[in-house]
């Protein structure tokens, strides 16, 4: 894959000169296409006015499986870019632009129902807050030790433990950022138990604290590149098509309960793995940012999972019924893409132990 | 525990799992040692079986070890 040499190109430079700069918070650039959508977006968005042109309903429909189409997850992630940092020689205006907008919906809906298609949901649908809320502690409870955060906990070499990180730096870059959009469109008690969990992921009134910086920080310190150009163009259809279900949901109002129930998902499957991957980071002696990252998690998504559960999830059923079942659709999304992106993930770290490094 | 100054302490039973403390500035564990509270909400361990005491580090729905034979 050609877009690998950028990563190693960066990691060898940033080990010299880049390793303690700030995160960039600026717009990154356009990331390497990779088929006809993300090939088109890409040039549809840098072409001057007037000779711009996106992605058609037959380029989205001729998608089988987009879940696990990397074009199609790269031309959804940069149109979601539009909506955050923005990208370096992209028209700022072009975040509204009705033809984008046009074209990102098509991408939208063709996802959004393979990942319905994809969920199994529980019969019958829970309806009450405390349902609900029993039903996302039944989805989330770890039977068996996580297969990916063990291996990083007890077997990861050096390079599969940067790998890894390299890998999930596409998500926790931009960690919460998503979560944002869902705060405006809910109120009451369901809202203080958002704003309590962000207030804590963007640092609790310090900015060192910030997650997203943390993390930064830790490949900072590993000689690895902060901005997340070089991450995105290595990154995997499923590792995107996560980070793009968070977003397609937070980004819906009409998908409220849906962005509500992912988050509580996330948040109640975090704090294991995170200590396994805290514990590996220290068999491999890296820099203690690294460790601080995980072992902040251990502690904190102990609190955001039963913040998120019942003040969140709990507290938004009871204002809208409606969304109990929506509530549980994002869980489960988050919970089989999660899974998904994770085995794909572990099997390639043992396929290619060198990845990284060659 | 301790409460800021004039601050209001609260306390949140969360089922199979730890007790949520808004407002608390320290937590004094069993063996008498003071823990700062460095966040806006903690989670208090009350399985006894969080290896970072007295937090609570989800060990709660941790798989249990099989009994020993
Ligand atoms: S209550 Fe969570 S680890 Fe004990
Ligand atoms: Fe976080
Ligand atoms: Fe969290």
């Amino acid at each position: 894959m050609s877009s690998r040499h950028t990563l190693r190109r960066q990691l060898s430079r940033s080990a010299d000169s880049e390793g303690k700069q700030a995160p960039p918070n600026g717009p990154m650039t356009l990331p390497t296409p990779c088929g006809t959508l993300s090939e088109s977006v890409v040039s549809g968005l840098t072409a001057s006015a007037g000779r711009r042109s996106f992605p058609t309903d037959s380029d989205v429909r001729a998608v089988t499986d987009p879940v696990h189409d990397r074009d199609f997850q790269l031309a959804l992630w940069v149109l979601y870019e539009l909506h955050h940092r923005g990208l370096a020689g992209v028209d700022d205006t072009l975040e509204w632009d009705p033809d984008l907008l046009g074209a990102r919906r098509r991408l939208e809906t063709v996802f959004e129902t393979a990942v319905r298609d994809l969920v199994e949901l529980p019969d019958p649908m829970p309806t009450t807050s405390s349902e609900v809320a029993t039903e996302l502690r039944r989805m989330t409870i770890s039977g068996t030790e996580p297969e990916l955060p063990a291996f990083l906990a007890r077997e990861a070499s050096h390079d599969q433990f940067l790998d890894y990180l390299a890998e999930r730096a596409v998500y926790h870059l931009r960690e919460s950022d998503a979560q944002c959009f869902l705060l405006p469109r809910i109120g009451g008690g369901a809202k203080t138990a958002l704003a309590e969990i962000l207030y804590d992921e963007f640092g609790a009134g310090r900015p060192d604290r910030l997650h997203a910086d943390i993390f930064a920080r830790a490949l900072a310190d590993l000689g690895m590149p902060t901005g997340l150009a070089s991450y995105v163009d290595d990154a995997d259809a499923l590792t995107l098509a996560s980070v793009n279900v968070t977003t397609l949901f937070n980004l819906h109002r009409r998908l409220r309960g849906a962005a509500a129930g992912h988050l509580a998902a996330f948040e109640a499957t975090s704090s294991i793995p995170c200590r396994l991957i805290a514990d590996g980071a220290e068999r491999l002696a890296l820099p203690a940012s690294v460790v601080d990252y995980y072992v902040e998690h251990v502690e904190a998504d102990s609190v955001h999972e039963q913040v998120a559960i019942t003040g969140l999830c709990g507290n938004l059923v009871d204002a809208e019924p409606d969304l109990a079942a929506d509530v549980i659709l994002g869980a489960a999304a988050c919970l089989t893409i999660d899974t998904l992106a994770a085995d794909r993930l572990l099997a390639r770290l043992r396929e290619q132990p060198d990845r990284i490094a060659s | 525990m301790t409460a800021a100054d004039g601050a209001r302490l609260e306390v949140t039973l969360c089922p199979g799992g730890p007790m949520l403390l808004r407002g608390a500035t320290e937590v004094r564990d069993e063996d008498g040692n003071l823990h700062p509270v460095e966040r806006p909400v903690v989670a208090l361990c009350r399985c006894h079986r969080s290896d970072r005491l007295p937090w609570c580090d989800s060990s709660h729905k941790a798989p249990r070890p099989a009994p020993d034979p």
